[in-house]
């Protein structure tokens, strides 16, 4: 069992967790994920390190409450513990000395960006993070991305907070001005990624996204994650999460998760209904 | 003895008729009666010179255990089992008997053999069913520690030898649960759950240390692991997937067998949403392959409510599964598709499957494995509409632990290089069984590999290793 030593509300749906987990604090690096089971019916789902403190054995997941497993999740509190955790899964982030690197996290995506813009700072890197979200209630983390980045640029898709627009919008800005640009790294849905990507093909920037596919066991036994990258098959779990942006198959990635829908919706309405049974 | 030599038939084992059992996710084969385990076991000759004892790569005792079921002792024969199988209840369970211990009994030369397997299934679940399980003796602690990667039937064997022999061992196993294939892959009707869970239960208290959710290569090394341990065996299986690499194979709806069962089995997706792992719901289902996980695969999709079409591109003689699997997945009404081979799958707007392109086959000359090679008869598409696909057409080695492991040789294929007869891998200190080494094989082979890698760790050990 893995105990909750903190739980924080982020954002109305955004939840952070910080877990006892040691073997894998110690182990953990920028761009990696581990999966975990809520309890003994639960399905095992992936999530982002997105952070963790190897003196103190934790790691810190933060998620969107979408659907059955993320909602059991939240519903967890301190003191409680998660049933399974394992990782650290994935390669990192290829940490390099590329001069200007550019972050971008959208939604939820904030907090995996945040460990890869920490690593490519401390590599020497200049670091630009660009965050956005819907509207002001869904921004988190500003202040820590504030800390680990050498400018931060905000939107929000409504205006609610700092700039109205996508985080395409201001990554075109930026380059337009004049920002010379070596690398960018974009981690949330995949319309965002895949925009990302079409966007910085144009410039010629090469570009890192991080693939979500639906994932098992997340250790190259069962295929589940499956993607198209420049035509060819690969497991995301091993082989990425991190992919050349330029050559993800990303209409094929939208599909594929998309694969259990009905059941998924079947199973929240089943979720709601028995926690209305318990709380009537 | 008055009875004449094979007089008595071989008796067969009450099944739960295809009918019922293709609606339901319970054991198919429903075990021997007290009456039918002493009847078949009275068959046995208690020969001198036991020929069944070299078809088990464990070297089970067979004349003894078999003698205990005829004088009634029951829990005695599963001890007899247990002093050197420690999965007897899986063993009796899913061992391709007809090509290990059976095919060498001396009845089967003019009658049928004896009906080894299933009576080494009766003793194991008479003990199980019928309370205490006792442990076998255990040797006084040397205080040497063994790291085992991989909680399946070969890691598990390894452990519990060791165990018995007074070292301690920890197995390091990457999934929430032990028991490897037994339990992400074979499916509950074959094996039940419960008993894999009693088994290993057993391996546990005879001192093995069981730590889950260990992915040696990611959350540890073999390395790290070498710190702490005095040797490591390596025991990780062959759990990669193989696909085709044909056009269309990423729609949704085509699965790899290992997850289409392990969705099932592990996850138990058959219990959905009592249970929180999805699988498809299926209407009609096309497997490729024509081996025991192919069949195993068929019979799950059937139990799931699914028109089953098994698809394989060679002919009935040449399929790798168990005669007695393909005669129950014909039984329960899985249709056959022969000399077929899918060269592309079809699919709809929202990325679904909806066809499988295939093509006729004839045979040819004999390939590198001896059998007639199957050869595409041109012009011969057409199409079976499916919704789901399971590609069942092998395994290969999981690369984690040897891309993680400096100086540790594996073949062409990624199977790790060990010495047949001590498991010893070029790094010193490292051993290595199981499918790991051999490819996927079978359970009994991967426990047997582990039984003399038990020795020689045990040698190691002891001195005659370097590292004392
Ligand atoms: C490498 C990786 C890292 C991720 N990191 C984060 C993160 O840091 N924070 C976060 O909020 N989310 C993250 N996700 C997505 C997260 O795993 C899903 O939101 C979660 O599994 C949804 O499960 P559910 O039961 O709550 O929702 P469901 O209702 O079951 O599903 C909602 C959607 O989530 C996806 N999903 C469902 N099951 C799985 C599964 N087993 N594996 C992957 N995706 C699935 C599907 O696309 C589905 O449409 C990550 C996914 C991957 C692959
Ligand atoms: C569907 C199916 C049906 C089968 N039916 C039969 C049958 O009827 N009879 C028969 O004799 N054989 C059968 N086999 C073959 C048999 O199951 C295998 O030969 C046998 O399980 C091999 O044992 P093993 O211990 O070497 O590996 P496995 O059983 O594969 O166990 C390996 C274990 O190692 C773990 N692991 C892998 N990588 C790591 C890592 N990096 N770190 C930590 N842990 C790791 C895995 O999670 C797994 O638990 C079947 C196989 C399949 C797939
Ligand atoms: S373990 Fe397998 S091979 Fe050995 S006697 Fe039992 S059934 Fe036969
Ligand atoms: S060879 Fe057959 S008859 Fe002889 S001891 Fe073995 S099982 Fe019995
Ligand atoms: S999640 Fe199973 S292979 Fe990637």
């Amino acid at each position: 069992m893995y105990p909750i030593v903190k739980k924080q509300r982020l954002a109305p749906e955004v939840l952070l967790l910080e877990v006892e987990a040691s073997r894998i604090a110690r182990k953990a690096e920028a761009g990696q994920f581990m999966i975990l089971r809520v309890d003994d019916p639960g399905e095992r789902i992936p999530l982002t390190l997105a952070d963790w403190d190897r003196e103190r054995g934790t790691i810190t997941l933060i998620f969107q409450e979408v659907g059955v497993s993320t909602k059991k999740l939240g519903l967890l509190n301190e003191g409680e513990a998660i049933s399974d955790c394992v990782g650290p899964l994935g390669h990192a982030s290829e940490i390099g000395e590329y001069g200007t690197v550019v972050c971008i996290g959208g939604g939820v995506g904030i907090a995996p960006i945040y460990p890869v813009a920490r690593a490519q700072r401390a590599a020497g890197n200049r670091v630009i993070s660009i965050i956005g979200a819907r509207n002001k209630n869904l921004l988190f983390w500003e202040d820590k991305l504030r800390a680990v980045s050498d400018e931060v640029l905000v939107t929000t898709d409504d205006g609610s907070y700092r700039r109205k627009g996508f985080v395409t919008d201001v990554l075109k800005q930026l380059v337009d001005g004049g920002e010379q640009v070596d690398i960018a790294y974009a981690i949330g849905p995949v319309v965002m990624m895949r925009a990302v990507s079409h966007l910085t093909m144009e410039y010629g920037i090469h570009t890192v996204v991080s693939l979500n596919p639906i994932m098992m066991d997340g250790t190259g036994m069962c295929g589940a994650c499956r993607v198209t990258v420049d035509g060819e098959t690969r497991f995301a779990c091993v082989d990425g999460p991190e992919f050349d942006g330029h050559k993800v198959d990303f209409v094929g990635l939208m599909k594929r998760q998309q694969m259990y829908l009905g059941q998924e919706k079947e199973a929240r309405e089943r979720m709601g209904h028995c926690r209305a049974e318990r709380d009537a | 003895m008055t009875k004449r030599i094979g007089e008595i038939p071989r008796q067969k084992m009450p099944e739960q008729s295809p009918e019922d059992r293709c609606k339901n996710f319970d054991e198919v084969p429903l075990g021997y009666t007290v009456e039918l385990a002493q009847r078949e076991a009275s068959r046995c000759l208690q020969c001198k010179k036991p020929a069944c004892r070299q078809g088990c790569p464990v070297e089970i005792d067979i004349p003894a255990f078999i003698r205990l079921i005829v004088e009634g002792d029951f829990v005695g024969s599963a001890q007899k089992l247990k002093e050197t199988n420690n999965l007897p209840a899986v063993c009796g369970r899913v061992c391709p008997q007809e090509a290990q211990c059976e095919k060498f009994c001396i009845l089967g030369k003019r009658f049928e053999p004896v009906a080894i397997g299933r009576l080494e299934r009766f003793a194991a679940d008479y003990e199980r069913t019928h309370g205490e399980v006792n442990l076998p003796e255990i040797a006084v602690d040397t205080g040497k520690r063994v790291a085992v990667v991989g909680g399946g039937p070969s890691g598990l064997t390894l452990a519990a030898d060791l165990a018995k022999m007074g070292h301690r061992a920890t197995i390091f196993e990457g999934l929430h649960t032990p028991g490897g294939v037994l339990v992400y892959g074979i499916p509950e009707f074959r094996l039940p759950k419960a008993i894999v869970r009693a088994e290993v239960d057993f391996v546990r208290r005879l001192g093995v240390e069981i730590e889950a959710n260990q992915v040696v290569g990611k959350t540890i090394t073999v390395d790290e692991l070498l710190e702490t341990f005095d040797a490591v065996y390596i025991a990780t299986g062959a759990g990669a997937p193989v696909f085709m690499n044909i056009e269309g194979e990423n729609l949704n709806g085509i699965y790899s067998a290992n997850e289409y069962l392990t969705r099932v089995n592990l996850m138990k997706a058959y219990r959905f949403p009592e249970m929180d792992t999805p699988v498809a719901r299926s209407r009609k289902a096309v497997v490729i392959g024509g081996g025991n996980v192919a069949m195993d695969s068929a019979r799950t999709a059937r139990r799931l409510g699914a028109e089953v079409h098994l698809v394989y591109r060679r002919s009935r003689v040449e399929m790798p599964a168990r005669d007695e699997e393909i005669h129950h997945a014909e039984e329960e009404g899985i249709e056959f598709q022969l000399l077929t081979n899918p060269i592309r799958y079809l699919g709809n707007e929202e990325g679904w499957v909806t066809g499988a392109e295939c093509l006729r086959m004839e045979l040819g000359q004999p390939d590198a494995s001896g059998r007639r090679r199957p050869v595409p008869i041109e012009g011969s598409e057409f199409v079976i509409e499916v919704d789901t696909v399971i590609v069942a057409i092998g395994n290969q080695a999981n690369p984690l632990v040897p891309a993680s492991t400096p100086g540790l040789e594996t073949n062409r294929w990624g199977n790790i290089v060990a010495d047949e007869e001590t498991g010893k891998t070029s790094r010193d200190g490292v051993f290595a069984g199981g499918d790991i080494v051999t490819g996927a094989a079978t359970v009994i082979e991967a426990m047997g590999a582990a039984k003399r890698a038990a020795r020689a760790i045990d040698r190691f050990l002891r001195g005659e290793g370097k590292k004392l």
